[in-house]
């Protein structure tokens, strides 16, 4: 890396989307250390990140539901996709839940309009769907974080005996 | 015997499972013995997205189509047999009425194929160009009459001129990838299928217009066209196609980050710089001051995208498809309420009802409207369906071009809920610099969410009308000079429904959820209690009333009815019915 070369004003947001892709979000701090990486003011930086959808500033669940709200879905249905999924997951749009498990956007076009209402979870798409599909797929990643979250527990207390540590 | 197999893996073949369907495929065809050896490639679109996924298998004796695969072992041993089930037949009416000029080799080559590329012509019209003198270009695309694709539809051969015309060494030229229509993919599809035919037309613009700067502005959601294009800008590099008259141009892929407003030409402008992307007011127009000063001009994915045949074939050919004052194609993302969604290219001048009906296999009678151009277009009435598709026919009726998102609006929606969805997203992205699209479009909206909800007045339709007529004139750019389109239209053409929300309090698609009761017709229950279960609100007593001051009209207990027994009526329309 050369040390000299400054950083282009342009590679701001490319930055940014650097940030977010290995953080999930772009916390206060990243936008203190960007600024001074790009001399300029925070409110800079924050203001190009609050321009733009893209950039959030709350982490995202582990997994992040895209409930698309494009044209094609809406007409087909995604108002109500967005209330069941409400329902089901106790949280509204732009919220993470308390357990930082699932969070929960709307955006415009997924661009798999032919598969209206669709949404998207952790980037995988489920297409067509109506209340029972839209259900049984929440009730499928409950389940597996359920079960992951077992194995999780008991691994990790045997690690802790294993290595003698005290919780 | 079998030569090839192509999977076609856009970004409409991979939501439906495409990537599945690979795997498996390339795991069937190893254990089947006498297959392995076949290459199993990546495709992009051919545009029958409603097919998807889509497997072609090449023989020495013809190719074979199969539709919606599934990633099932018998069904994929089946198909590397070339057993006839699940053969694809894309319906007769399209394949006769639509017009692949620019979408000739998508899904039919590797995206990212060079080689592949050459093999079908590629190339060859900037070759061509490199013999021809910038002035010849340009005069060559004027005569093509190509209008840009990208909505508003200005000349680009007159465009080329302007920059052309610059004196500078460090001009730049961009290609609008934004895409920010929210029902439209028509550039996304292009440029997973074929970066390298966008490509080929942006260096064919460099030669003409002298830029040596290029770049693409993508929009952030399109990871895929991001990928191909990159792989593609490589493989140019590497075989030095990006050398025009002896100076290698320097071709850049820039994301967005999610804002409508950038896919305007100063906005976008402002983005590329790394800032807010606030658009600012013309004059100066771009291509007197651009990208950091420089002389800029700036296209659409698809305009580009039609200048190597020009070049090829020449503008006169070129003029022999389309209209007198919209010559060529035009490619349309179809959705909504048709049977066949997907990507289309037609000639301009077919009729919306062509494309609707014939194409889009959409039900007669079963069709109130299309909504052409996003946000900035317009609703278009059934009876208006034998309008031919160009520039000046649409905008007479209130609508636009646009870039080409044609969505089918079914006889059971409502025309008042589709404008206030249009304005929540113009209101949601407007960027706030000027105060008749900022606020003008806020006022609408709620007035429109008034009449919506049920507490709309006369008065309300009026100044609807009003309102947007001075957002239009009022507005610095073209995002509030064209908000207030969908609106305006669907007051012309469903003025009644308006009328019908404020004067009866009733909302004729049913829709509306502040004008709707649910009503649990108790001849039709048979009391199996599966509505109180899905109840988020417990609003359905144990004898089947659903007390509607409670209700959140979410339509959880009508999906799960067995029995069709639960219905949404008019406000009030329960205790009619029920008395
Ligand atoms: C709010 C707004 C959004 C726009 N979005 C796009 C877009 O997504 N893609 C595009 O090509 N043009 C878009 N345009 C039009 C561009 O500003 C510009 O006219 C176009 O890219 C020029 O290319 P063309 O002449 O090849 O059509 C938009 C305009 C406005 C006002
Ligand atoms: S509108 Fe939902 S994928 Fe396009």
């Amino acid at each position: 890396m050369e040390q000299t070369a400054a950083v282009e004003r342009s590679d701001l947001i490319k930055t940014l989307q650097k940030e977010q892709e290995t953080e999930g979000y772009i916390s206060d701090e990243a936008i203190e250390r960007i600024a001074t990486e790009f001399d300029v003011p925070p409110v800079e930086v924050e203001g190009v990140v609050s321009f733009y959808t893209q950039f959030k500033r709350i982490p995202p669940g582990k997994y992040h539901i895209m409930v698309c709200d494009g044209t094609a879905c809406h007409i087909i249905g995604a108002p109500l996709i967005l209330t069941w999924l409400a329902d089901a997951l106790g949280i509204r749009d732009g919220e993470t839940d308390e357990n930082g498990l699932f969070s929960m956007e709307s955006v415009a076009c997924l661009g798999c309009c032919s598969l209206a209402p669709v949404i998207s979870i952790n980037g995988k798409v489920y297409g067509k769907l109506d209340r029972k599909k839209l259900l049984k797929t929440i009730r499928e990643y409950k389940k597996a974080e359920d079960s992951n979250g077992r194995s999780n527990q008991t691994q990790s207390k045997s690690t802790a005996e294993n290595t003698g540590a005290a919780e | 015997m079998v030569t090839r197999i192509k999977v076609g893996t856009a970004s409409c073949g991979i939501a439906a499972g495409a990537g599945e369907v690979l795997q498996l495929l390339r795991k069937t065809a190893e254990q089947h013995g006498t297959l392995s050896d076949v290459p199993i490639v990546e495709v992009g679109c051919i545009g029958h997205c409603y097919a998807e996924p889509l497997v072609e298998v090449e023989t020495d004796s013809g190719r074979y189509f199969y539709e919606k695969v599934e990633p099932k072992q018998d069904q994929l041993r089946r198909i590397l047999n070339l057993e006839e089930q699940g053969r694809f037949r894309p319906n007769e009416a399209r394949a006769q009425k639509e017009r692949t000029s620019i979408m000739a080799l998508a899904g039919r080559i590797e995206p990212t194929s060079l080689e592949e590329y050459r093999g079908h012509g590629g190339y060859e019209a900037l070759a061509a160009a490199h013999e021809m003198a910038p002035e010849k270009l340009v005069e060559e695309v004027k005569e093509s009459r190509l209008r840009g694709r990208g909505g508003g539809g200005f000349p680009t051969g007159l465009k080329w001129r302007f920059l052309a015309g610059k004196e500078s060494d460090n001009k730049v030229l961009i290609c609008n990838a934004d895409e920010g229509d929210p029902g439209a993919f028509m550039d996304r599809t292009l440029m997973e299928s074929l970066p390298h035919l966008v490509l080929e037309g942006m260096l064919i613009g460099a030669k003409a217009t002298g830029a040596r700067r290029l770049f693409i502005y993508c929009r952030a959601e399109y990871p895929r066209a991001v990928k191909n294009l990159n792989t593609a800008i490589e493989q140019i590099r590497a075989a030095e196609l990006n050398v025009i008259d002896g100076h290698a141009v320097d071709i850049r892929v820039k994301e967005g980050a999610g804002a409508f407003v950038c896919g305007e030409e100063t906005g976008l402008i402002h983005s590329l710089e790394g800032r807010r992307g606030t658009p600012r007011y013309r004059p100066p127009y771009p291509t007197d001051y651009g990208f950091h000063g420089a002389p800029t001009a700036i296209n659409n994915v698809e305009t580009f995208a039609n200048i190597p045949q020009i070049v090829r074939y020449g503008a006169s050919a070129f003029t022999k498809t389309g209209t007198e004052n919209s010559t060529g194609t035009k490619l349309f993302a179809l959705a909504g309420d048709l049977q066949y969604s997907g990507l289309v290219e037609v000639p301009m001048g077919l009729s919306i009802g062509e494309v609707v009906f014939d194409i889009g296999g959409a039900e007669r009678g079963g069709v109130k409207a299309v909504q052409i151009g996003g946000p900035s277009g317009g609703c278009i009435p059934a009876e208006h369906f034998d309008t031919p598709i160009d520039y000046d026919s649409l905008s007479s009726l209130g609508a636009i071009m646009g870039s080409g998102g044609l969505i089918v609006i079914g006889t059971n929606r409502c025309m008042v809920e589709t404008a206030r969805y249009f304005l929540e997203f113009t209101t949601r992205e407007s960027c706030g610099k000027c105060t008749f699209c900022r606020v003008g479009t806020k006022r609408m909206l709620e007035t429109l969410e008034r009449i919506t909800g049920g507490e709309g007045s006369a008065a309300d339709i009026e100044r609807l009308g009003d309102l947007g007529t001075k957002i239009k004139q009022g507005s610095l750019c073209g995002l509030g000079q064209t908000a207030p389109n969908p609106v305006l239209s669907t007051l012309r053409y469903f003025n009644d429904e308006y009328q019908s929300h404020v004067e009866e309090g009733f909302c004729p698609a049913l829709e509306c959820k502040a004008l709707v009761d649910i009503f649990i017709d108790p001849d039709q229950c048979n009391g199996c209690k599966l509505c109180i279960k899905a109840c988020p609100v417990n609003c359905i007593s144990e004898d089947f009333v659903v007390d509607n001051a409670v209700c959140t009209r979410c339509n959880s207990c009508i999906e799960v009815c067995r029995q069709n027994a639960i219905s949404r009526v008019a406000k009030g329309g329960a205790v009619r019915v029920a008395s």
